[in-house]
């Protein structure tokens, strides 16, 4: 445990005392999320989104100028009540599920919602039974800011723990401590919790201080927040480790990290919904311990999702954490 | 003196070149030995399979008898050639996260008394001299009291003045019934320090012994060095193998009194005569055919 605390402090110790990336670090995620939020706080969108439940095919049959409508974008759901609360949180301007009796339902208070019932006057979808909802509009903000605050984790996790331990190879200062009788798990649960401390406490700050001037939407508990973020850092650490566990070579590992962000960025929901992405691009994604940690805040914050709720990615940022850390011990090399 | 290190039939093979070729070392306790050779050697090597730091492709390591293992861990101070310290730290805060890696310590500040840390102990370990840097290294080979402390090539890149200082430490050291195996190109500095060394050229262990030892074997005879002013062309007449060296000249001889018989009888003045001993430097070249660092 001594051992593991000296290794600990003194990484914390580099970290806080190296004031160019520790600025970096706080500064880029507020300038992303005021960013962004100053960029999109119009909230316009020149297309209508309508989920459908039960099948496309099956609605052009039975409304076909519908289907055929341009600036009308049909996302299939299966799951009728998680599609209904989308509409609820004018993040979907109607649902229409189509069986024996269809039906459609419509935000009351969303202005898309009213346009969209007057555009499917005459398609035959008019004829459907009309079931209106209630429910606040989430803000376009507080839709990506458990994305940009995952992706900011993401980079700082990966990029912070992997590139270091490369350079503490590169530079001889891990064979230093090889020769001492420091274990190779002592030495990368140190380095996992020191990263994992500092990137919690940073995006604290940055919340909170986001939080002073953007007042966010906050549903659920914090307590439940603070466990899936902490679980998905320690998984994306987990990944950094191990990228780090062999190689000497800062280009080899920035490409290796690359390789794992770039498609993370992309897939993982972070910057857009993959709602109307094919199947397999949904089903990669799903391998993505940063697509769990962003689908799970924002259930937990903007639908007030328990942790039972979020419990499989809850499960799946376990496991890829336990997985890789333990693959990562196992595999590295001091030299 | 029991040995408190010994290394049999020990090589070392990477693809294509075979670094160490089979060498055997009986180290005593409380000694100073040296491992010399020139570049690629494998001195290097040897002492990293020494150390434990590399697992030798055959051959076997013993500690006090025993295969290298944890407790060998706590019982060596190694300072490689090459290394870095945790960045941001003060040279305090460094030999504190030294400290805590070992069950047995020594008090730091004794440490730092003996290394001469002092004035430094509050500087960032990125901006210290290469005098003080290789004092701090040191001090961390020696935080956990160890028996027996490797230094590789520890004073390279030193000027003579630091590098001197550096003696001094390590003597120090030696007074304290430490064992040291020290690498080094400077032949002075093994003279200096080593109770003990060992020649490697190619992998292999070419020349063994006290320094004594070795020049006696090596070299039976001594250099005379006779300014060349007006002695040059009755030298040359005399033919008794005396060759230019520079403004001198210089004559090997295992019979001084006899060769100094024939120098005045042939009416030489020897007024400034001089008779060089050999050095580790001549042997080194001599063994190895190579020249080490001035």
């Amino acid at each position: 445990m001594k051992k593991f605390l000296a290794v600990l402090h003194a990484r914390n110790m580099e970290f806080l005392r190296d004031r160019s990336a520790l600025v970096w670090n706080l500064a880029m995620p507020f300038m992303l999320v005021f960013g962004l939020a100053f960029t999109f706080s119009g909230g316009n969108k020149d297309i209508y989104k309508i989920g459908i439940v039960g099948g496309i095919e099956r609605l052009t049959q039975a409304a076909p100028k519908l289907t055929s409508t341009q600036h009308i974008q049909f996302i299939a759901y299966s799951d009728l009540e998680a599609a209904i609360n989308k509409v609820k949180h004018h993040q979907m301007d109607m649902l229409i599920e189509v069986d024996a009796a269809p039906k459609y339902w419509v935000n009351t208070s969303s202005p898309n919602g009213y346009l969209l019932e007057r555009i499917i006057w005459g398609s035959g979808a008019e004829k459907f039974e009309r079931q209106a909802v209630e429910g606040a509009e989430i803000r376009y903000v507080d839709w990506f800011l458990p994305g940009i605050l995952g992706m900011n984790m993401m980079f700082a996790c990966l990029f912070g723990v992997g590139f270091v331990i490369v350079r503490y190879r590169k530079n001889g200062f891990l064979k230093r401590l090889k020769a001492t009788p420091l274990g190779a798990f002592q030495f990368l649960f140190a380095q996992l919790v020191s990263r994992l401390l500092l990137i919690m406490v940073i995006t604290t700050i940055v919340y909170s201080g986001c939080n002073l001037f953007i007042e966010f939407n906050m549903q659920g508990s914090y307590w439940t927040l603070l466990m899936v973020t902490t679980l998905g850092a320690m998984s994306m650490i987990s990944i950094g480790l191990l990228i780090a566990a062999h190689t000497a070579s800062e280009e080899l590992a920035g490409g290796m990290l690359n390789i794992v962000t770039w498609p993370m960025m992309l897939l993982s929901g972070a910057w857009f919904s993959l709602e109307g992405a094919q199947p397999w691009v949904q089903n990669i994604a799903q391998l993505f311990p940063l697509t769990h940690m962003v689908s799970a805040t924002r259930a937990i914050m903007n639908e007030g999702a328990t942790l039972a709720q979020v419990m499989p990615d809850v499960w799946v940022l376990t496991l890829i954490s336990a997985i890789f850390l333990a693959i990562g011990a196992f595999v590295f090399k001091w030299e | 003196m029991p040995p408190i290190i010994i290394a049999s039939a020990l090589v070392k093979q990477y693809p294509g070149v075979r670094a160490v070729d089979g060498i055997d070392l009986s180290i005593p306790k409380g000694i100073c030995f040296g491992l010399l050779g020139p570049n690629g050697a494998g001195k290097t090597t040897t002492i990293e399979m020494l150390e434990g730091i590399h697992q030798p492709t055959s051959g076997t390591v013993l500690y006090k008898g025993e295969p290298l293992g944890v407790r060998y861990r706590e019982e060596v101070g190694i300072q490689f050639q090459h290394t870095a310290l945790q960045e941001f730290l003060t040279v305090r805060e460094t030999l504190e996260f030294f400290e805590r890696l070992y069950h047995k310590t020594l008090p730091i500040s004794e440490v730092i008394e003996l290394c001469s840390l002092a004035d430094i102990l509050d500087r960032d370990t990125r901006k210290l001299s290469g005098g003080q840097r290789q004092r701090l290294l040191l001090s961390l080979a020696l935080i956990n009291d160890p028996d027996l402390i490797f230094l590789d090539e520890p004073t390279t890149g030193l000027d003579p003045q630091a590098r001197r200082n550096f003696w001094d430490l390590i003597k120090l050291v030696k007074s304290r019934n430490k064992t040291i195996v020290l690498t080094t190109h400077y032949m002075e500095e093994a003279y200096a320090l080593c109770d003990e060394i060992a020649i490697m050229d190619k992998g292999r262990i070419v020349s063994q012994g006290t320094p004594a030892q070795l020049l006696a074997e090596h070299f039976g005879d001594v250099v005379l060095q006779i300014p060349g002013e007006d002695a040059g062309s009755k030298l040359m007449e005399m033919n008794i193998g005396a060759v230019p060296a520079g403004d001198l000249f210089e004559l090997k001889t295992n019979q001084l009194h006899h060769t100094l018989q024939q120098l005045i009888a042939n009416g030489i003045n020897l007024d400034r005569l001089r008779i060089r001993a050999w050095t580790l430097e001549d042997l080194f070249i001599n063994v190895t055919g190579k020249a080490g660092q001035p």
